[in-house]
C-alpha cells in the first residue's frame, strides 16, 4: 500500500471500527443499533428514515455549527503538530479570542463591513498572543509546551470571566450585554434555508482557514521550513534554520486558529459574550479530529464534519432511548483506532500479501 | 564433517523483494564464519531467520545435526544460540549485572539475589579475559565494555552459537584490536560465532570461513586462508574493486580555513578543545584522526556555528566567522557533512527532492515570493539523481527513509558538492556503508580537492584517513599532537599519537619537525 491510500484508508477503517464498536454497545444496552443509525443519520442530513418525514434542513445547519469550532482546533493543533509541538492550547486561546472579539464587539462602534472583520481580527490575534507566550517560553527557555499550555488554559479561563463580570458587567452574572447588529455573524439567509438553524457566515472564515492551512504547509517556503523543523529539529538547524524562531511563529499561527475559533462561537453561535464555568472542549475534540484527519487539512475538514455531526446527533440519540453517551465512546474509539493504525496496517499488509504473491523477478 | 548450526536453502520472500534466495549455510563447530556482503544483501534477514524473528518461506535449520523449527527468540536462546545487536540494548542506569539478568533475574525468596549473579559474571568476565566490572553503570562506561555486556549477556544464557551484527562500526582501533582476541578466546573455549560484517580486514584477521551472499543469493563459500580481500570484495560487489583510492599529488594554495588558539567547551561544561589551531588550503585534504570523543565532535560544532566558541578565532578565507550564524557561515562558503546521516544529515521524512534543497528552499530557482516551486524542485532532483548515481526508487519523490544508507550518503554528498562549497567538512563519511559506497564517495572527495576546494576529512577509520588524506592531524584529549605528512606516515605512528604517547610539534613540509616520546 503506498503512503498516500494508506493516509486515507486507515483513517476510514477506524471510523468503521468505531461505528462497529458503539453498536456492539448498543446492543449490549438492549437497543437497537440501526435506531443509533438512524439517529446519526438524521444528525447529519435531516433525513428521517424511521418516520419518513421530508428532510429538515435545520439539522444541517446545527450539525455545521458544531463542527465549525473543532475544525478550527483541530487545525490548530495540526499547525503545531507539523513542527513538532504538542500544543494542548487551543482550549485557551479559544477563550482568548472570545474575549478579544467580546471586547471589540462591545467597545467598538462602526458599520458592519469594518466591525465584523476587526472582531475576527481581535479574536485572531487574541489566540495569536497566547499562543506566542509557550511559544516563546519553549523556544528561549525550553520550558515543555505540554505544561505551559495546560495551565495557560486555566488562567485564560478564569480571565475571560473576571473580564465579563468585573470590567464589562454582567447582570444575570453569565452574559454581557448583547452585541450590536454589526458585530454578529448572523445571516438570516443562512438560516431561511437550514429551517431557522443558527448556522452563520461563520462558515466562510473557517473554510477560509482550511484553504490558509493547506496553502501555508504545502505550497509556501516557510511551511517547508516548519516541516523539516517538526520532522528533525536537529537537521533543520544544521542546515542553518532559525528553529526558534520557527516554533515562535507555529505557536502563534496555532494560536491564530483557536482564537477564530472563539470569536466565531461568540459572534456566530451567541450574540454575546458568556462566562465559562468549565473548559468546553472544544480543545481536546480539536486535538481528536486533527488526529483522525492526519494533521492534514481536508483530513481535518471531514474528521471535523464528522465529529460534529456525532455531537449534533447526541440528543437524537436520546429521544431514540439510546444513552447520549454512546456518541461519545464511537468518537472516542475512533481516536483508539487510529491511535491504533499501525495495527491496523500490519493487518492490512498479511491480507494484501496473502493476495498477491509475489514474483520471482520482482526484485528491488 | 559435522557442523554446528545449517541452514538448508534458506528462502525469504518480503513484498517486492526476496531477500534470502535458496541460501544454504553450513557452520563447523568452534569457528569464526564470517557472513560477507553489502548493505540489502539479505546478511541481517538470514541472522533474525536463525534468531527466530522471522520465519524462512521455505528450506529447513539444523542446529547440531536436529532439525529444528525457530519461532522465537527465546527458541533461539534455548537452543544456545545468542545475538550482539549493532545497536545495543542496554538500560542505561542500570548496572552491568542488572542489565545481563534482566528477564532471568535468580531470586532469593521473593527478591533479586544480585550478589549470586554477580559473582557468576565476574566469573565468565574472567575466563573470556572481558574485564567488566559486574557493578559499573552502564552509562558509566565505554561502548567498548558496553559491547562486552552484550556478550556477557549471552554467555550468562549459556549460548554457544554467537551471532555479532557488525560488531566494530562502533569501536575505536583499539577496542576493535581488542574484539578480535576476545572472539578467539571465545572460539578457544569450544563457542562458535558468526560474524556479520562489510569489512574485510577483518575478516582476514579474524575469521575462519566467510561465505559471501550478493543481492539475496549465495555467491561463495570460502577458506579465508586461501584467500585475499581483493577477491572477497570482487565476490562481494560482483566487479573488481580498487583499494588503492586513485588520486594525484595535492596541490595545496591558499590558506581558506583557519582556527587560532580555539577553545570549546563539550556537554559537559569543560574544554573538549583546548588551544587548537589548524588550517586547511585550497587544493588540499587535511585528515583529523583521533580516538572518538577527543573534541573531534566540539572542533566542527565550533567550525559550523552549532555552538559557541570559548575563545579564539576562525577564518573563512580570511573572514572572521567566529560569531556569524550557521546560515552566514553556509552562504559564505562552508560546506558540512554531518557525522550521522540520519540524525543531523537528512530530514528523513522529507522527500529525496525536499531534501535536497534544504538549504536554498528559499531562494530562486526553487521559491518565488515565499512559495515553492515545484517544478524546478523536481527539476533539481532529477539532475543530482542522475549526477552522483543515487538509487531510490520513486525518483524525486522517494521518501529518504526508503533509501539505503549509502544512498542517504549519496544524496548528502550529492547536496553538499553541488552547493560548491570552498570549504569542506566531511565528517565520518562513509560509517557503516559497503566498499562499492565507499569508493565512490572517497573518489568525489577527491574531486573536490582537485576542484581546489580545501577539505577536513573528520574520521575514526584509520584507514580512510590514511588514503584520502593529503595531510594527517592527530587529535589527543582536544590538542593537536601532531601533524604529518600522509606519505610519510604510517599506522603505528598515528596510533601512538592517538593515543597520547608521541608529540609531533612543527610543520609536516619541514624535515625539522621536533618530536618528543612521553614515557
Amino acid at each position: 500500500m503506498t503512503a498516500r491510500k494508506e493516509k486515507i484508508v486507515l483513517p476510514l477503517i477506524a471510523v468503521l471500527l468505531g461505528f462497529v464498536l458503539g453498536s456492539l454497545i448498543v446492543t449490549l444496552t438492549g437497543r437497537s443499533p440501526l435506531s443509533m443509525f438512524a439517529a446519526i443519520i438524521k444528525g447529519f442530513s435531516g433525513i428521517d428514515i424511521i418516520n419518513r418525514q421530508p428532510i429538515n434542513t435545520r439539522y444541517i445547519g446545527e450539525f455545521i455549527i458544531q463542527a465549525m469550532p473543532i475544525i478550527l482546533t483541530g487545525l490548530s493543533f495540526a499547525f503545531a503538530s507539523r513542527t513538532g509541538l504538542f500544543s494542548i492550547g487551543a482550549e485557551g486561546q479559544l477563550m482568548i479570542g472570545s474575549i478579544s472579539a467580546t471586547t471589540v464587539a462591545l467597545l467598538v462602534e462602526a458599520p458592519k463591513v469594518v466591525h465584523l472583520p476587526l472582531v475576527l481580527l481581535a479574536g485572531i490575534l487574541g489566540g495569536a498572543l497566547w499562543g506566542t507566550i509557550p511559544g516563546v517560553l519553549k523556544a528561549r527557555y525550553n520550558v515543555h509546551e505540554v505544561v505551559v499550555t495546560i495551565m495557560m488554559n486555566y488562567i485564560a479561563l478564569h480571565f475571560n470571566n473576571f473580564v465579563i463580570l468585573h470590567i464589562f458587567g454582567s447582570v444575570d452574572r453569565v452574559k454581557t450585554a448583547p452585541f450590536p447588529e454589526t458585530a454578529l455573524l448572523k445571516s438570516p439567509f443562512l438560516q431561511s434555508i437550514t429551517r431557522q438553524s443558527r448556522l452563520n457566515w461563520g462558515i466562510i472564515p473557517v473554510i477560509l482557514a482550511v484553504v490558509i492551512f493547506s496553502f501555508i504547509i504545502n505550497k509556501t517556503t516557510f511551511g517547508y521550513s516548519l516541516r523539516a523543523v517538526g520532522y528533525n529539529k536537529e537537521a533543520a538547524r544544521f542546515a542553518g534554520m532559525k528553529v526558534s524562531r520557527n516554533i515562535v511563529a507555529s505557536m502563534a499561527i496555532a494560536g491564530a486558529f483557536a482564537g477564530l475559533a472563539g470569536a466565531v462561537i461568540t459572534v456566530g453561535t451567541f450574540n454575546f459574550g458568556r462566562v465559562i464555568q468549565a473548559a468546553e472542549g472544544y480543545g481536546f475534540d480539536g486535538i481528536a479530529v486533527a488526529l483522525v484527519g492526519g494533521n492534514e487539512a481536508m483530513g481535518i475538514l471531514l474528521a471535523g464534519l464528522l465529529f460534529g455531526g456525532l455531537k449534533a446527533a447526541q440528543p437524537l440519540m436520546q429521544s431514540q432511548g439510546i444513552p447520549r453517551e454512546i456518541a461519545g465512546i464511537i468518537q472516542a474509539s475512533i481516536v483508539l483506532f487510529v491511535a491504533m493504525k499501525f495495527g491496523i496496517k500490519m493487518v492490512l499488509d498479511r491480507f494484501e500479501r496473502k493476495q498477491v504473491p509475489t514474483t520471482e523477478g520482482d526484485r528491488v | 564433517m559435522s557442523y554446528i548450526v545449517e541452514m538448508l536453502h534458506i528462502t525469504k520472500d518480503f513484498p517486492g523483494i526476496r531477500a534470502n534466495d535458496d541460501i544454504t549455510l553450513q557452520i563447523e563447530e568452534r569457528s569464526i564464519h564470517a557472513l560477507l556482503g553489502e548493505n540489502g544483501a539479505g546478511k541481517s534477514t538470514l541472522m533474525s531467520i536463525l534468531f527466530g524473528l522471522y520465519q524462512p518461506d521455505s528450506g529447513s535449520i539444523r542446529i547440531r545435526g536436529k532439525e529444528v523449527k525457530i519461532s522465537n527468540p527465546n527458541v533461539a536462546t534455548s537452543l544456545g544460540i545468542g545475538m550482539v545487536h549493532q545497536h545495543f540494548k542496554l538500560v542505561h542506569n542500570f548496572t552491568v549485572t542488572e542489565n545481563i539478568i534482566l528477564g532471568i533475574e535468580p531470586r532469593k525468596g521473593p527478591v533479586i539475589d544480585i550478589r549470586t549473579a554477580e559473582q557468576k559474571v565476574e566469573e565468565i568476565s574472567k575466563l573470556y579475559g572481558l574485564a567488566v566490572d559486574p557493578r559499573a553503570k552502564i552509562e558509566e562506561i565505554s561502548v567498548g565494555m558496553q559491547q562486552r555486556v552484550e556478550i556477557l549477556k549471552m554467555l550468562y544464557r549459556d549460548a554457544e552459537i554467537l551471532i555479532f551484527d557488525e560488531p566494530t562500526a562502533v569501536l575505536t582501533p583499539q577496542e576493535i584490536h581488542e574484539l578480535m582476541q576476545i572472539m578467539r578466546r571465545l572460539v578457544a573455549e569450544g563457542k562458535t560465532i558468526l560474524l556479520i560484517t562489510h569489512k574485510l580486514k577483518e575478516i582476514k584477521e579474524v575469521a575462519d570461513v566467510c561465505t559471501v551472499l550478493r543481492r539475496g543469493k549465495l555467491v561463495s563459500t570460502v577458506p579465508v586462508a586461501d584467500t585475499d580481500e581483493e577477491k572477497m570484495a570482487e565476490m562481494m560487489v560482483g566487479r573488481q574493486v580498487s583499494f588503492h583510492v586513485d588520486k594525484g599529488p595535492a596541490r595545496p594554495a591558499n590558506e581558506l580555513l583557519r582556527i587560532e588558539n580555539l577553545n570549546v567547551k563539550n556537554v559537559k561544561g569543560v574544554l573538549g578543545v583546548k588551544n587548537l589551531s589548524l588550517s586547511v588550503r585550497a587544493g588540499e585534504i587535511l585528515g583529523l584522526c583521533g580516538i572518538e570523543g577527543n573534541g573531534q565532535t566540539e572542533l566542527v560544532y565550533a567550525i559550523t556555528g552549532l555552538t559557541k566558541v570559548e575563545s579564539g578565532r576562525i577564518f573563512l578565507k580570511d573572514k572572521d566567522i567566529t560569531h556569524l550564524s550557521i546560515k552566514e557561515r553556509i552562504d559564505l562558503g562552508l560546506g558540512h557533512i554531518p557525522e550521522d546521516r540520519q540524525k543531523y544529515g537528512l530530514v528523513l521524512d522529507f522527500t529525496l527532492g525536499e531534501n535536497f534543497i534544504i538549504h536554498n528552499y528559499y531562494e530562486k530557482p526553487f521559491a518565488a515570493h515565499g512559495i515553492l516551486r515545484k517544478k524546478a524542485i523536481l527539476e533539481n532532483a532529477q539532475r543530482l539523481i542522475r549526477e552522483f548515481d543515487v538509487r531510490c526508487g520513486q525518483g524525486a519523490m522517494t521518501p529518504a527513509r526508503a533509501m539505503s544508507g549509502g544512498n542517504q550518503q549519496k544524496a548528502i554528498l550529492a547536496r553538499e558538492i553541488d552547493r560548491s562549497p570552498e570549504v569542506f567538512l566531511v565528517v565520518q563519511p562513509t560509517r557503516g556503508l559497503d566498499v562499492g559506497a565507499i569508493e565512490y564517495i572517497h573518489k568525489r572527495i577527491i574531486e573536490e580537492r582537485d576542484k581546489n576546494k580545501a577539505i577536513l576529512l573528520v574520521s575514526l577509520e584509520l584507514d580512510e584517513i590514511m588514503d584520502v588524506s593529503d595531510r594527517i592531524a592527530v587529535i589527543y584529549n582536544g590538542e593537536i599532537v601532531g601533524i604529518v605528512d600522509a606519505a610519510a606516515t604510517n599506522e603505528n605512528e598515528l596510533g601512538l599519537m592517538m593515543s597520547g604517547a608521541l608529540r609531533k610539534t612543527g610543520d609536516a613540509s619541514s624535515h625539522r619537525a621536533h618530536e618528543t616520546v612521553r614515557v
